[in-house]
């Protein structure tokens, strides 16, 4: 099951790539740096469903203290954590021949870099309680205020300042991008949530055989 | 009633703690002080740039003051088997969370009215005119700072590297507050109207419902040996 996935994960990314270089067209004012948001979009999306799946797992672990939520909360975490940092990566690749600059405290990108930090810090917790039990419980009380942190550290910094454009994809009105681009993006985007999927379920398998270890 | 009754016992208790060995306290106001003279240091003695940076200056020493301050109302539960103590205690452990709150609050509030007046004195800044809107401003962020610091500090004081934990956690769950609360008594300080930075206070105010409701629905996790 997990190498179809990966074998899935795999082709997607090949198809992914092949869609984003070779039908997409090149951005006219950009130029083929564009060609990184067919990475960059997908990442934080991925980010976003990972850390989605921390909280859902976090409350079912609270609710029912089974084992099998918290793996899928540490699991999801770790690789959230990930794909967030693959974002800036890339965003700062993008940024430096674009905007002129690695880096700038504009809103969404600071508000992503705050993400970052607090899950990485989620994941710092898990690896400094002893008793495996309660730093599940730690974890699962963190994983819950960090998410319903996210839109209160989207209105402050985006109240501080703002520079990046405002999302294209998951805004209400339609998407201004040519069909050849969607398509390119949706390859991608499905290719990176089997990704993600593949990463998941052989991270949970690692877990599985940490416990095996442990007890 | 019983709820309010069992927070404010724990609340007591600590106060006692806190009047009988004056240890926070004591310490609090003295780190206080000693920021006050780095930040000095580092900035210089122009008054200009120290009036300028005032706003995130206070901030930053507030919250660099909570790092020590607020993990301590857990550890001394340590002690003596008084950990199990609280466990025991019949009844919503929310109320253990809102006593421990209380005290936290109480304790920060008075770190940020000392360090206030240490401002005011050794920057000679006029903070009386603008007293009555900045300590709306001060109340919203210490609870903020108090919600999140107390919980955080109820999980930390149970492991190893507590010291090096608790600002890990706590810092990055703190920047809207801390975004929020410079913003705000900047503009105060500016002489602005509190009306100017409504939506900051609508967001403090929002953020501190948010961490206070957490706090009490997970608290009973965190407590839990």
């Amino acid at each position: 099951m997990t190498r179809w996935l990966g074998w899935l994960a795999a082709l997607g990314l090949l198809a992914g790539l092949a869609m984003g270089f070779g039908v997409a067209p090149k951005d006219a004012v950009q130029g083929n740096v564009q060609r990184i948001m067919y990475v960059h979009v997908p990442s934080i999306l991925t980010a976003y469903l990972a850390f989605a799946l921390v909280l859902i797992a976090s409350l079912g672990y609270l609710f029912t203290r089974r084992t099998g939520w918290d793996r899928l909360a540490h699991s999801a975490g770790e690789i959230g954590v990930v794909f967030t940092g693959l974002t800036l990566v890339s965003g700062s690749i993008w940024g430096k021949p674009t905007w002129g600059t690695w880096w700038t405290w504009d809103a969404r990108l600071t508000s992503t870099a705050i993400l970052f930090l607090i899950y990485v810090g989620y994941l710092l917790l898990r690896g400094m309680v002893d008793d495996p039990e309660r730093g599940a419980r730690y974890a699962a009380v963190v994983g819950i205020l960090g998410a319903v942190n996210i839109p209160i550290v989207h209105f402050s910094v985006l109240w501080w300042r703002t520079l990046h454009q405002p999302p294209t994809i998951l805004s209400p009105e339609r998407a201004p991008v040519s069909a050849s681009i969607g398509l390119a993006l949706l390859v991608n985007g499905v290719a990176f949530a089997l990704l993600f999927l593949y990463l998941l379920s052989k991270r949970l398998a690692l877990r599985r055989l940490e416990e095996e270890i442990r007890a | 009633m019983m709820f309010a009754r069992r927070a404010w016992i724990v609340l007591w208790k600590d106060l006692l703690t806190e009047r009988r060995s004056k240890e926070s306290l004591n310490a609090l106001f003295f780190f206080a002080v000693l920021l006050l003279f780095l930040f000095e240091f580092a900035l210089g003695p122009d008054r200009e740039r120290l009036t300028a940076a005032l706003p995130g200056l206070l901030w930053l020493g507030f919250i660099l003051a909570g790092l020590l301050g607020l993990g301590r109302t857990f550890l001394v539960e340590r002690e003596n088997d008084c950990w199990e103590g609280l466990l025991l205690t019949p009844g919503d452990k929310g109320a253990i969370y809102l006593g421990k709150l209380a005290v936290n609050f109480l304790l920060m509030a008075a770190v940020a009215i000392v360090l206030l007046g240490l401002f005011g004195i050794f920057y000679n800044v006029d903070l009386w005119a603008s007293l009555a809107p900045l300590s709306i401003v001060i109340f919203l962020g210490t609870v903020g700072l108090a919600s999140v610091g107390t919980l955080f500090g109820a999980m930390t004081s149970q492991v190893r590297a507590r010291e090096l934990l608790f600002p890990l956690l706590l810092l990055p769950v703190q920047v809207p507050v801390l975004l929020g609360t410079v913003k705000a008594t900047e503009a105060v300080l500016q002489g602005l109207a509190l009306a100017e930075v409504g939506h900051w206070l609508k967001l403090l105010a929002a953020a501190d419902l948010v961490y206070l409701v957490v706090g009490i629905l997970t608290f009973e996790f965190v407590l839990e040996a």
